[in-house]
């Protein structure tokens, strides 16, 4: 495999083409749309979009699929690295590479997004159009954000996604679109100003008076060798109003406890693919900005013993909060929302303990929770459309209706409680793991997460398919169709494969994770066994 | 990994042998699951319609098609359990059939495959054989100094374990065969216990602790899956679902037992754990807290105080569930794993001592409850979790063969006394299935007077009600024996005699915990004599039109009740005392057991292998004798069936029979100061207080609203009124001139 991706030159082209490819497509059903004119009953007739949208994200996934092959596990470095000249006049480069970290990201983006488009096939009704050309474009603005290695390239990618996303959930979302979709990217807009901020302050510093210099390598070698004054006289180190700011970015994105009461309400009014996206993917960029940027940028005001704990605590109030939370919402959209928040928790956790085992549970939680959450989105989204209800109440007993839906639905809701076996259960294990190793008792208490997983879960699986089938209308609801089962079990495979033999994932992930564990730290891996507390 | 060696594969003595079929074992069963659970799925399921929103259909004619299939799928799907509504059409599976061959032919294969590797371990000199034979498969979860395989390994304990989970499981399956007849979801109970066999041996078999948690948590869910089998009645999934959350708890234990020991040990792995662990200092806090932590696993699925409520709700489950999971398997899980990691317990006298103490209180505690249940699978649901007290009081106190010898007999006892209870249910059922009452068919004040109806069931249960009672030369009088009288000896001297529990000396523990198990055996001697008596003997309260249609259970039913007759009379040959030298060799279990635990239980008697002189033998197994033939006798003479009445008739109970009755209340008990203020404070405190009032309501939209109130005042003032505008200036000028001029 290796030898014929070398001889077509993949590296050299994969990750640009992973970019271009989602955005010619977006291009092409914009021209389809505007060929049949402003006509909003062919629109609605028309299987042209999804079509385009469909084959274009699977040879999406295609090419993206030899980035498992031709990324060397051995090393850290960048790979399929790509560096052409864009602004120069403000030190802007496209410049594009992939890591152990960017890698799992990237194949997480381009297997769910076929998966979203089939579970949007017959949901999106109206303006089937602008809909997909949206989430095509949104893809590419989501594999920028993974592959970029410039700064101000990034920024341009983080907000070049929150507008698709914008107008997803405020054009065919649900009942309060408006009110969730302006929160979303309120919410959003004001942590990332700030970063845009300190990306500016960056740029400027790491170029060192010859002109703005945005790229990764350079600014990380300006902030580890102390390029960065004091501000405000000298009181606050530059480092730390810098990592806060890239932290507040972030922070909401994940969203980590206190900043995460816009995600329910999103995820409520987005539609299926929406919340698959969102929750899959676009919540990954928080973690994921933290582990790319924010820690490794400044690790002495990440590390810095208050700081770091604040985040390890918020971390695990998340865990138990979310689970909570989850608990008692009557919509299970909501419900899986909370849940959203616990999980993410735990990355939290694992980010901020940094240990190799935490760093790679949390990586792997993130790719799981993006599976298995998504997932999730869509078999709500399968059954929302048979009954148009999301109210837990509304159902009960409909496994002896839908016996293939009540399975699949136990089987997911058993990934994402983390049933040894399955996908949720590694991630979860190592990041404790690590933790315990770093903070014992914070992993202890997040440990207790484990337990209210269950209850949550397993609770309103029992009021929707479990218990008597006392109502009328439940009677009758078709089981899922030949493509809701197809675009389901590539879904159950890889919850099994992740779950069984997870080594071939983590081991591509592991120089990377022990190398910012090593950067972050300043210590070698190895010392962490040693160093370990005991409760 | 630091410090692990292991014998390799290669150089081990069975090596090459047919215990290199190792990991068929538990992938017989998981074949029978997937061909069993593809049975239950494909006739019950129609695809739905490609565009399964039907208000939206394109046409009327798409709508109506998919209609008719919906009806059809709801017909073919499960409809009632048969034993679970008396109310159900009585459908039998279109591949009934094929389920009936799969799901008890998997199990019995894997039960030849064991016995041949039990003689090949005989043959490479079983008990002499101190490593593990050890499978690495591939590597788990690669991370750091993180190294996890998932391997199997098979020792002395795991081939007994893997010998009474496929022997006794293919007789439960057989059963089911009969049991399950009539029921729709007939190859999905087969699917589900081919499942749970499946990771019951993964569990035995598992190499490093996380392995053994994937079986672990397997078995709790197809525990889950099972006590709701019947799940469209509410009580039953409210079963499983409860069944599934406390064993979390107790998950939540080990977690923190395997994050403690990586953490100190640097590894997991069964072998170099047992290696590494004396490293640790003896009795101190580390080791104490890593063994507390393990048994409050055990707690949850071994249903011990205080994680034990979830068992006796477990019943909702059908009976050879009951049978196989809640009794004979599963719940011997705990034990196992004390056993397993002797090594460990032996290095913590307290939290052996907790051991035991948590074993005696539940062991009495659940008899107590035991003596006044009334519906027949209750009484042996307490006695489960009473027996398995019996079990922690043996491994707890460092006599970890007596508590895995009492494993085995009571998987044998026990798995009769269910399938037994199964065998009377069924023929209740039957009868009054035929007349059409709603009668309680598992409530023993319906039955009475059984015995000519159902010879064969009847003669079976008072073997195992003698096993279990402890009447000499059943299996249980020695498993039990054996138990009480290490706890005797180990008061008298043992690192747990020296040890203090909570200021209390550990001597006076031990003590105090025989006499608990002796008051214990008394009270199971009378429950389980109350339970043959109102059920067999006396008249018949079943009805006068039900009568004539009670019948003993068909063949495929009684041949397996039959087989675990026998080895309930003769399993304590397993491991026969001394003093009863003369019924054959002495100690088998100890010596085939010694190279897995023998060092451990060593450790814990400080060196020297406790040996009672003959005159206190003979006294304590006297006492014991005299006890379990007492409460036989007490219950015999004081209890009057004839004074009976069917359920419906009977009165409400008063006193302290009904605090019995009801449990002591302890699930009430749960509800108010456990479940419902969780409940409570995550709706009124966590989500409507802080998420949505203060959080989302104050800080988030408040400052949305502060923005907005400063823009509204901004465009207040920008009225737009030229003569606003030159009051305002004027006003202005006069301040700023008023402000200097004063100054």
């Amino acid at each position: 495999m290796r030898e014929f991706l070398d001889s077509i030159g993949y590296d050299s082209w994969v990750l640009l083409a992973l970019l271009v490819i989602p955005a010619l497509a977006a291009m092409g059903i914009w021209v389809h749309g505007a060929m049949l004119g402003d006509n909003d009953a062919r629109d609605r007739a028309s299987g042209t979009p999804r079509q385009i949208a469909l084959w274009a994200f699977i040879i999406e996934f295609v090419v993206s699929l030899g980035l498992w092959w031709s990324y060397d596990p051995s090393t850290a470095a960048m790979q399929a690295t790509l560096d052409l000249t864009w602004i120069p006049s403000w030190g802007v480069r496209f410049a594009l590479g992939i890591d152990g970290i960017s890698l799992m990201m990237v194949l997480l983006t381009t297997f769910l997004m076929p998966l979203a488009v089939l579970g949007s096939w017959t949901s999106i009704r109206i303006k089937r159009h602008s809909y997909y050309a949206l989430l095509l474009l949104l893809t590419t603005g989501m594999l920028g954000v993974f592959v970029a290695r410039d700064l101000f390239l990034f920024y341009v990618m983080w907000e070049m996604m929150l507008v698709p996303m914008y107008f997803i959930i405020g054009i065919w979302g649900g009942e309060r679109r408006i009110y969730a979709t302006m929160k979303f990217f309120i919410y959003t807009m004001v942590g990332s100003l700030l970063m845009l901020v300190a990306i500016v302050y960056l740029g400027i510093k790491a170029g060192g008076g010859t002109g703005p210099n945005f790229a990764y390598d350079a600014v990380q070698r300006m902030a580890g060798s102390g390029g960065m004054t004091s501000l405000f006289g000298a009181m606050v180190p530059a480092s730390f109003l810098m990592f806060f700011a890239f932290a507040l970015a972030f922070a909401i994105k994940v969203p980590m406890f206190p900043f995460h009461t816009w995600l329910p309400d999103a995820h409520v009014e987005a539609p299926t693919a929406g919340s698959v996206i969102l929750a899959g993917i676009m919540l990954k960029m928080g973690t994921y900005g933290f582990l790319r940027f924010a820690l490794p940028f400044f690790p002495d005001a990440a590390m810095h013993p208050a700081i770091r704990t604040t985040f390890l605590v918020l971390g695990t109030v998340g865990v138990l909060y979310g689970a909570l939370v989850a608990m008692v919402q009557p919509d299970f959209k909501k419900l899986v929302a909370y849940s959203s928040v616990s999980h993410l928790g735990f990355v939290m956790l694992g980010i901020f303990a940094l240990t190799t085992q935490s760093i790679q549970g949390a990586l792997m939680i993130m790719i799981n929770h993006g599976i298995s959450t998504g997932a999730l989105f869509l078999l709500i989204g399968m059954i929302y459309e048979r009954r148009h209800t999301r109210e837990l109440a509304a159902y009960g007993g409909i496994a002896r209706v839908v016996p293939l839906f009540a399975a699949l639905l136990t089987f997911v809701s058993l990934s994402s409680i983390g049933l040894p076996g399955t996908n949720g259960f590694v991630g979860e294990f190592l990041v404790l793991l690590g933790s315990f190793q770093t903070a014992p008792y914070l992993a202890t208490f997040a440990t207790m997460g484990v337990i209210f997983a269950a209850a949550y879960l397993l609770w309103a699986i029992q009021r929707i398919i479990f218990n008597r089938l006392d109502r009328a209308e439940n009677e009758h609801i078709p089981d899922l169709n030949a493509r809701e089962l197809a675009l389901m079990l590539p879904l159950v495979a890889v919850i099994l494969w992740l779950g069984i033999y997870p080594a071939p994932v983590l081991r591509r992930m592991e120089a990377s994770a022990q190398q910012l564990v090593t950067q972050v730290s300043g210590v070698a891996p190895a010392a962490n066994v040693a160093s370990a507390g005991n409760p | 990994m630091l410090l692990q060696h292991e014998v390799s594969a290669a150089a081990h003595p069975l090596a090459g042998t047919v215990v290199e079929w190792l990991w068929l074992l538990p992938l017989l069963p998981l074949l029978g699951f997937v061909i069993n659970g593809l049975l239950s799925l494909v006739p019950a399921t129609v695809l739905g319609p490609g565009d399964p929103d039907m208000a939206h259909g394109a046409d009327g004619a798409h709508g109506e098609a998919g209609h008719g299939v919906a009806v059809h799928a709801h017909e073919t799907a499960d409809e009632h359990g048969a034993h679970g509504d008396d109310h159900h059409p009585v459908v039998r599976h279109r591949f009934a059939w094929l389920a009936s061959i799969v799901g008890p032919a998997v199990l019995a294969i894997a039960f030849g495959l064991a016995v041949a590797m039990f003689f090949a371990m005989r043959g490479a000199g079983g008990g002499e054989m101190h490593a593990p034979f050890v499978q690495r498969y591939f590597s788990w979860m690669p991370a750091g100094t993180f190294h996890l395989d998932a391997a199997f390994q098979l020792d002395q304990l795991s081939m007994l374990m893997v010998l009474v989970i496929t022997g006794v499981g293919t007789l439960i399956h057989l059963f089911s065969i009969g049991y399950m007849q009539d029921d729709p979801g007939y190859p999905r109970f087969f699917a589900y216990l081919n499942l749970f066999v499946a990771f019951m041996l993964v569990l035995v078999l598992g190499a490093n602790y996380p392995v053994l948690f994937v079986g672990w948590e397997g078995v709790g869910l197809c525990s889950y899956l099972l006590i709701g089998f019947w799940f469209s009645e509410k009580a039953n999934a409210d079963a499983g679902k409860k069944a599934f959350i406390v064993n979390r708890i107790g998950d939540f234990g080990l977690l923190i037992a395997m994050f403690l020991l990586f953490a100190n040990l640097g590894t997991l792995d069964f072998v170099a754990v047992n290696e590494n662990v004396t490293r640790l200092a003896f009795g101190g806090p580390l080791i104490t807290t890593i063994c507390l932590f393990m048994f409050l696993g055990c707690t949850g699925k071994s249903a011990q105080i205080p994680l034990y409520i979830w068992l006796p709700d477990a019943m909702a489950g059908p009976t050879p569930v009951s049978a196989l999971i809640h009794a004979a398997t599963m719940v011997t899980a705990g034990v196992y794993l004390i056993a397993r990691s002797s090594v460990l317990f032996s290095m913590a006298p307290v939290a052996g001592l907790t051991v035991t103490v948590i074993g005696a209180l539940t062991a009495i505690f659940a008899a107590t409850i035991g003596l006044k249940q009334w519906d027949i699978k209750k009484v042996l649901a307490y006695s489960t979790v009473s027996q398995l007290g019996y079990m922690f009081m043996g491994v707890g106190s460092g006599a970890y063969v007596a508590g895995v010898f009492h494993l085995a007999t009571h998987a044998f006892f026990k798995a009769l006394l269910f399938l037994g209870s199964g065998s009377v249910i069924f023929a209740m059922h039957a009868a009054y299935h035929h007349t059409g009452s709603h009668e309680d068919a598992q409530d023993m004040r319906n039955m009475g007077g059984l015995a000519p109806y159902m010879r064969v069931t009847w003669i079976l249960m008072w073997i195992a009600t003698l096993a279990i009672a402890g009447v000499p030369f059943f299996a249980g009088f020695f498993s039990k024996d054996e138990i009480l009288g290490s706890l005797f000896l180990r008061a008298h001297d043992s690192t747990l005699a020296d040890a203090r529990w909570l200021g209390i000396p550990g001597s006076a523990v031990l003590y105090g915990a025989y006499a608990l198990g002796l008051a214990a055996a008394l009270l199971t001697a009378i429950y389980m004599t109350r339970m043959m008596i109102y059920t067999f003997h006396g008249p018949n309260r079943t009805g006068e039109k039900e009568r004539d249609h009670l019948h003993e259970a068909p063949w495929i039913m009684t041949g397996p009740l039959v087989v675990l007759g026998i080895l309930s009379a003769v399993g304590g040959w397993l491991n026969l005392p001394a003093i009863t030298s003369f019924l054959g060799p002495v100690g088998a279990l100890d010596r085939w057991l010694e190279p897995v635990v023998g060092e451990s239980a060593l450790r814990v008697t400080n060196g020297v292998a406790p040996e009672a002189t003959h005159s206190t033998e003979l006294a304590l197994v006297g006492g014991a004798v005299a006890i379990a033939l007492l409460g036989i006798i007490i219950a015999a003479v004081r209890l009057k069936p004839a004074r009976l009445v069917p359920k419906a008739q009977s009165p409400e109970e008063h006193g302290i029979e009904r605090v019995l009755a009801n449990k002591y209340y302890v699930d009430e008990a749960y509800d108010r100061v456990v479940v419902e203020p969780t409940v409570g404070l995550s709706r009124g405190v966590l989500w409507k207080g802080i998420d949505q009032g203060i959080i989302d309501n104050v800080l988030v939209n408040g400052s949305a609203r502060l923005a907005r109130g400063f823009s509204s005042l901004g465009s207040w003032v920008q009225s737009g009124q030229i003569g606003t505008y030159a009051w305002v200036l004027v006003i202005g000028v006069l301040a700023v001139l008023g402000a200097f001029t004063i100054r």
